[in-house]
């Protein structure tokens, strides 16, 4: 069959290596999804998410409008300009989901995470830890003579910066609540 | 209105009030009370198939067919998972149905109960929305909400699962009432994009419209609507595999369907065009080919009434969102109002490019000597129909491709096939759900062998209810389609793509009690067509065709548009290399 000139390979026998030449710059994005509070939402949301390929870096859910039965689902992901735009086109289509705002995109905004860092030593390091936590605020939640538990609650560079920190400290277990975030203003 | 009774009678007289008349469904341990209640009363006729992915094809077929959605009844576990295939089906075509299940009782859910399976979580991806309802008071409202949700916006599947305690218990029922739903997708366009179009339609030198399913899903007005647009700008128009039938075959600016197995004229007037209108169709890969060469010079509009459609795959320069009858009916306005203009001598002279393209006659054949050619069976069966009240389904496959391009469409709504999923199965008990709603009609599945054996114990159903359906299977003894690909693309190494133990379908069709009929014969097709067609009740007719034909034109996978492969038309038997011609 070699005068229908179909090149010989992987991609050559299938119909799906048809991606359009989209601009391929990553970028980070925030997300404010609202959605009804109802069994297996959450279930659709990150469904869609693995099912069309989508990445998650961080995602919060919880309810914040009891009487509206309404949760609020923030979600960080990544990917190029037109893969965000499907994203928020794809959460919008979910029956269950009231409203899309792209909160990186929509003017500025605040974004925060709690997490909390236990680390473990003595000596030098563990007055070190000390010193940084309050440099950094954090609070320290729980002690030992050979552990603290810290609680820092910020912008996630300023936990990774903190995480990367105490690693030589002794650190020893990390919790991570992923980015809550609201627009500025009103 | 407000009533109390049982969760069983609550979801029969949801059915009842939101229209519905026929049910497709399957019995079973956790829907008896339905069926208990199905049984007592006259409103709704329950069909009974043979096995549940049956039921879901034949909603399908009922939806399509009708406009209106179609109903599955089936029960938990088996009955559930079977409908799955339907259900991507119904999604992938933007099919309106709705299908409830029996669940185990709610004190049993996550037990691993017999026929337990968590039917929500298995069809979250492959419905539009789905429901498990675990109080009876929910009932009804939920019900009425899935008809909403299923028939808003791009339509869909939507499953209701119920518990068999809830089938039980008794509840308050809630009459439908207009919808309170936050779901209301939007219908209207924006005027400023609707306005960019008509200032691009009135310069086009070049232009095309290429439609698809989404203006038969916005109904028979939005057919009316484009057929108005087209005859009133004299543009050419083309369609998906999904959209025939919105515009009559017959119409003198058909070029014909677009894609991978479209008219040669089609692709290459795509390929060639200056604006291109999609209208209701979502740019799939079958129709699109190489995307860095798909359709290079052209201005881009597009129709959708779901906005992830929209720059999906291909960048769109008019982006309208909404549906497509209140889309066109505002163009047709604006053009109307602008002076109704077009650049008539362009226009002209692109229609003379297309009417050269034409004059390749892509589909071209020649029936000699003494084996049928698929294409000449179907031929055939177009003159000797064509004048019925006809509905076609199809199975998937070569015959598939041969019908929507040997077959003509005039209206909308009379085309059932699996564009989307490319379901094998799809098209005999599709055919039951066509039959059952236009029970006067002749209603036709165009098969292959094998696809058609796939959903084959449906002839149980057709011949209890006595539907007159006729299956014109063109028996190759092949998976046609994989046996084409693995003779271009393969190496002509056929593995596993032929049946080595095919069924006597004469004697298939006498054992289930109906008609069967063989034809081998080109000398005697017609009369064997004509007595499918005059006999009254179900007719598996088995059609020896050809057996190495090729499904020509074809735009190999990765190819673009004018890089088609006109087949060898003149060719008997296998197409060999020299025999295809690279465009």
């Amino acid at each position: 069959m070699s005068a229908l000139k179909i090149k010989k390979g992987a991609t050559s026998h299938s119909a799906y290596n048809l991606r359009p030449t989209f601009s391929d710059v990553i970028e980070r994005h925030t997300l404010a999804v609202l959605v009804e509070n109802e069994p297996g939402v959450l279930a659709r949301v990150i469904g869609l998410f693995s099912g069309r390929g989508y990445n998650i870096d961080s995602l919060t859910v919880a309810e914040v409008d009891h009487t509206g039965h309404l949760s609020r689902i923030t979600i960080v992901t990544s990917g190029t300009p037109q893969v965000i735009e499907q994203i928020k086109a794809q959460l919008g289509r979910i029956v269950s989901v009231h409203d899309v705002h792209d909160l990186t995109v929509e003017g500025a905004s605040v974004e925060r995470e709690l997490a909390m860092f236990k680390v473990v030593g003595t000596g030098d390091k563990r007055v070190e830890a000390l010193r940084l936590a309050d440099i950094f605020r954090a609070n320290v939640v729980d002690s030992t003579l050979e552990s603290f538990v810290f609680e820092i609650t910020g912008a996630p560079d300023k936990i990774d910066a903190f995480a990367d920190l105490m690693r030589p400290l002794g650190l020893a277990e990390v919790a991570r609540t992923g980015v809550a975030a609201l627009s500025r203003g009103e | 209105m407000t009533r109390q009774m049982s969760g069983a009678k609550m979801i029969v007289q949801a059915l009842i009030d939101q229209g519905v008349d026929t049910v497709f469904g399957y019995p079973g341990g956790a829907v008896l009370p339905i069926y208990d209640e199905i049984f007592q009363q006259n409103a709704i006729r329950h069909v009974l198939v043979r096995h549940e992915q049956g039921a879901v094809h034949a909603a399908e077929g009922y939806a399509r067919s009708t406009g209106r959605p179609g109903v599955v009844l089936v029960t938990s576990g088996p009955g559930a998972t079977n409908a799955v295939t339907g259900l991507t089906d119904a999604l992938m075509d933007s099919i309106p149905i709705i299908v409830l299940t029996g669940q185990v009782p709610t004190f049993m859910i996550g037990s691993d109960a017999f026929q337990e399976a968590d039917t929500v979580g298995i069809t979250r991806p492959c419905t539009k929305h789905n429901w498990l309802v675990k109080e009876t008071d929910a009932l009804s409202g939920v019900i009425h909400e899935a008809f909403h949700v299923c028939t808003s916006g791009r339509p869909g599947p939507v499953l209701v699962d119920i518990p068999k305690d809830v089938q039980f218990a008794t509840g308050t029922y809630q009459a439908p009432k207009p919808s309170v739903s936050h779901y209301q997708p939007r219908l209207k366009g924006d005027m400023e994009e609707i306005t960019e179009l008509v200032a691009a339609i009135e310069k086009a030198k070049k232009p095309i419209f290429y439609t698809g399913g989404g203006v038969i899903n916005s109904g028979p007005a939005a057919s009316q609507l484009l057929r108005e647009l087209v005859k009133a700008t004299g543009f050419p128009i083309t369609s998906t595999l999904m959209g025939l039938g919105a515009y009559p075959a017959s119409g003198d600016k058909w070029v014909g369907m677009l894609g991978m197995h479209g008219l040669y004229e089609a692709n290459m007037a795509m390929h060639d065009c200056d604006l291109l209108i999609n209208i209701g169709a979502r740019f799939d890969d079958r129709i699109t080919g190489r995307l860095d060469a798909f359709s290079p010079r052209s201005v881009k509009a597009h129709i959708d009434i779901d906005p992830s459609s929209i720059n999906k795959v291909i960048k769109t320069d008019i982006p309208i969102v909404g549906d497509v009858g209140h889309v066109l009916e505002d163009i047709l306005k604006v053009w109307k109002a602008r002076g109704r203009k077009t650049n008539a001598e362009a226009v002209g002279k692109w229609w003379g490019q297309i009417k050269e393209w034409q004059k390749v006659n892509c589909l071209k054949f020649t029936q000699a000597g003494k084996v049928i050619k698929p294409q000449h069976a179907l031929a055939r069966l177009e003159a000797l129909t064509r004048d019925h009240d006809r509905y076609i389904c199809t199975e998937v496959g070569q015959h598939q491709m041969w019908a929507a391009q040997y077959l003509g469409f005039e209206d909308p709504n009379r085309w059932m096939t699996s564009g989307g999923l490319g379901t094998m199965g799809y098209g005999f008990p599709a055919s039951i759900g066509v039959q059952m709603a236009h029970p006067d009609a002749l209603v036709i599945n165009v098969a292959g062998e094998a696809s058609w054996l796939m959903n084959m114990q449906e002839m149980g159903t057709a011949v209890q209810y006595r539907l007159p359906v006729k299956q014109f299977i063109l028996n190759n003894e092949r998976l046609g389609m994989v046996r084409q690909w693995q003779e271009l693309l393969h190496g002509e190494r056929y593995s596993h793509s032929w049946s080595d133990a095919l069924p006597d379908f004469v004697k298939l069709a006498e054992a289930f009690g109906a008609k069967g009929i063989i034809c081998s014969d080109p000398a005697d097709l017609d009369d064997a067509i004509m007595e499918m067609i005059n006999h009254d009740g179900p007719v598996i007719f088995d059609c020896l065709v050809e057996k190495h034909e090729n499904c020509f034109p074809m735009i190999p996978s990765g190819k673009a548009h004018n890089e088609m492969l006109l087949g060898e038309a003149e060719t008997q038997g296998v197409i060999k290399a020299d025999g295809a011609v690279m465009v």
